[in-house]
């Protein structure tokens, strides 16, 4: 099975329903591995329709403070690139359809060695990347490889990434795009409708394919206003912080932590899923 | 030691010194580099913004500033002939206001209204916060709540020169989380704010821009000894955090073997221990804040603390074109722990009336190890690159006495 397939398919059989993706984030060992597992198990069931696992890094310089938070406990409680790596082929293991997509910085799969990180992400069962800190200047380091190993690389494109540069950005892009909704970091302010409605447009002037809105959507409501527009909504830095909310006072989690995590994302998937497009 | 027609080459059009630098940032910002990287290649071209960068460092700064024969401490090690190369002579003490200089008058070049900064020790952003008042333009300087704690004073300082001093609590709460939180604030202000980078590290174009500025450094040094002793100097020594004065000192010195080249950077409570900011010696390649260079981590690639006596070493990465320089063999790269350090501040204070920063303290007790083997007519020169002054309450600490 090819893993482009994954991710194609599943946007395909979307596309076939006429409906908006729901795109799921959280932070492989967030807050320890057994329970990022059993919320890796339970996602797609919840509604994911495609999942991005955070690979932990102690310098999260995109991200706000909800997933820094998530990415520091996630390390205390032992999390490795290693240990996301088991992590996905524990969740493959008993799903061979959702797509999963790694996402984090390049430097724990600089020191991992990128061609034996490519090999054992793609036996894994890992679909695609996205790296936040490298820009198509530095697609040598990790994105062509990729490609050629046949894992997506999947591109953040920008507010700021204007028409010239576009071309550049989309390259060697694969899987689908990101569009990051505002300048800013994750979980922090929210793009309005019309901006967003105006990126998307501005997106598929140049690409066919799929683009996930995604930094800023924080509720339900603002993931089905996504929906109505783009090919799938992106929902980070709100799941992160329902795992944050519900742990005890010793950062552990409690019974039915995971239950009302996905409970909470069942809320979202209805949301996008039943948003008019 | 790998031999190259010119070690003044880098960076290529990339970014890359070999495989270090390069911009390694968030897709938001990278527009905002290729920015400030083109209009630094027009400021540089041009002789107006050459001559207002120039007037503001005699006039402002107070450049040039003193080769001055350390005859006392020479003495007292009983080797080479040591200078003091006297950065800590400029306004505000250090060699950062050089850069700061050239860096507030790109930023009014390109037409932005706001500045941003990081600081370990306070001395970049008492610097930065000068030129601010300086331009009139509204700063906010990130600075880890660990170092607001230990830098008291240079915290004062900035606020009474009108920043906004905004203390880091993620992380580690030190100098490298203050660059992701000077980051995050850049990717989120992305109109009118230009972050003014401390040192010879960050994504491309910066550490270029920063060494350029700072070369003032080594080129006054070269026509100041060439004018005191008829010829170029044998060694130049100086201290290494991300490495802005070294690389200013080292960078018109390059192509001349006869130079030898020492970068001393801070080996805190030892090299055996974790408790050290060394990145060449205790580090290996890696990518953060936007380039690749040699950083402290563990064999997962997470970034560790850099520990050192000084704030304003300890950071846990280095300039990437020192990482080639040391790869290459141009530059030596030694250490110094906080002992050392500490001893050499006393020495050097006693012998010269001369209170160092404890950065340059680092460099100076290289020196001390080094001197006494040399001959007399070896001419070495110290990177003296900030003063003293900001440091006396971890050196009472230190000491055991409370001022």
């Amino acid at each position: 099975m090819s893993t482009e397939g994954r991710i194609t398919r599943s946007f395909a059989a979307l596309k076939a329903e006429g409906r908006a993706a729901l795109i799921t984030f959280i932070t492989a060992g967030d807050p320890d591995a057994a329970t990022s597992l059993a919320l890796l198990r339970g996602l797609p069931a919840a509604g994911a329709d495609l999942i991005e696992i955070g690979m932990p890094f102690t310098d999260p310089m995109a991200d706000g403070p909800a997933i820094q938070a998530a990415s520091l406990r996630a390390l205390a409680a032992g999390m490795t690139l290693a240990g996301t790596l088991a992590l996905v082929r524990e969740f493959r293991a008993g799903d061979a359809d959702t797509p999963l997509i790694l996402m984090g910085y390049f430097n724990p799969i600089y020191r991992y060695g990128v061609a034996r990180f490519l090999v054992d992400a793609k036996t894994a069962g890992v679909d695609g990347l996205i790296v936040v800190d490298l820009p198509p200047e530095e697609d040598q380091e990790l994105c062509l490889p990729a490609l050629a190993a046949g894992i997506s690389f999947i591109r953040l494109a920008t507010p700021t990434t204007d028409d010239a540069r576009l071309p550049a950005v989309l390259r060697h892009t694969s899987g689908f795009v990101y569009y990051v909704s505002i300048t800013g970091i994750t979980g922090t302010a929210a793009a309005s409708d019309q901006a967003i409605s105006d990126a998307v447009t501005r997106l598929r002037r140049h690409t066919s394919l799929p683009v996930a809105v995604g930094f800023g959507i924080t509720s339900p409501d603002r993931a089905a206003a996504v929906a109505t527009v783009a090919d799938a909504a992106v929902v980070g830095s709100a799941i992160v912080s329902r795992i944050a909310n519900g742990l005890d006072d010793r950062g552990h989690a409690p019974a039915g932590l995971v239950e009302s995590v996905l409970e909470f994302v069942r809320e979202l998937a209805d949301a996008v899923h039943g948003a008019r497009r | 030691m790998t031999q190259l027609n010119t070690y003044r080459g880098g960076p290529d059009e990339q970014g890359h010194f070999g495989i270090y630098g390069g911009r390694y940032v968030a897709e938001t910002l990278m527009p905002l580099i290729l920015n400030v990287e083109k209009a630094y290649a027009a400021a540089k071209d041009d002789p107006e913004f050459q001559k207002d960068f120039r007037y503001h460092m005699t006039y402002y700064v107070g450049r040039p500033s003193a080769l001055y024969y350390a005859k006392r401490l020479t003495e007292e090690l009983g080797g080479a002939k040591i200078y003091f190369k006297r950065e800590e002579l400029n306004h505000t003490g250090a060699h950062k206001i050089n850069n700061c200089i050239g860096q507030i008058l790109l930023a009014r070049r390109m037409g932005k209204t706001r500045i941003i900064a990081e600081t370990g020790a306070g001395q970049h952003g008492v610097a930065t916060a000068t030129v601010c008042a300086l331009f009139n333009l509204p700063c906010t300087i990130y600075m880890g709540e660990v170092d607001i704690e230990r830098q008291k004073p240079n915290v004062f300082r900035m606020r009474l020169l009108g920043a906004e001093v905004k203390p880091v609590t993620s992380g580690s709460r030190t100098l490298k989380d203050a660059m992701n939180e000077a980051l995050r604030d850049w990717v989120s202000n992305v109109s009118d704010t230009y972050y003014l980078i401390g040192t010879v590290a960050g994504p491309h174009p910066y550490p270029m821009i920063v060494r350029d500025f700072q070369a003032v450094i080594g080129e006054e040094t070269r026509e100041q000894m060439m004018a005191a002793e008829g010829r170029l100097p044998d060694s130049l020594i100086a201290c290494i955090g991300g490495g802005s004065n070294a690389m200013g000192l080292f960078y018109p010195f390059l192509d001349d073997p006869s130079v030898s080249l020492v970068g001393v950077e801070a080996a805190g409570l030892g090299l055996s221990t974790t408790k050290h900011a060394a990145s060449m010696a205790g580090g290996a390649p890696g990518v953060l804040h936007g380039n690749r260079t040699y950083l402290l981590q563990d064999p997962d690639g997470q970034i560790l603390e850099g520990h050192s006596i000084s704030a304003g070493l300890d950071y846990p990465g280095v300039g990437p074109e020192h990482s080639w320089l040391h790869d290459l063999g141009r530059v030596r790269y030694e250490s110094a722990t906080d002992a050392e350090a500490l001893e050499a501040f006393k020495l050097c204070s006693r012998t010269e009336g001369i209170l160092p920063a404890l950065e340059p303290a680092h460099a100076l007790a290289y020196i001390i190890r080094a001197a006494g083997a040399l001959p007399a007519d070896h001419l070495m020169v110290l990177g003296l690159s900030g003063r003293g002054d900001k440091d006396i309450f971890t050196v009472a600490d230190a000491l055991g006495t409370t001022i």
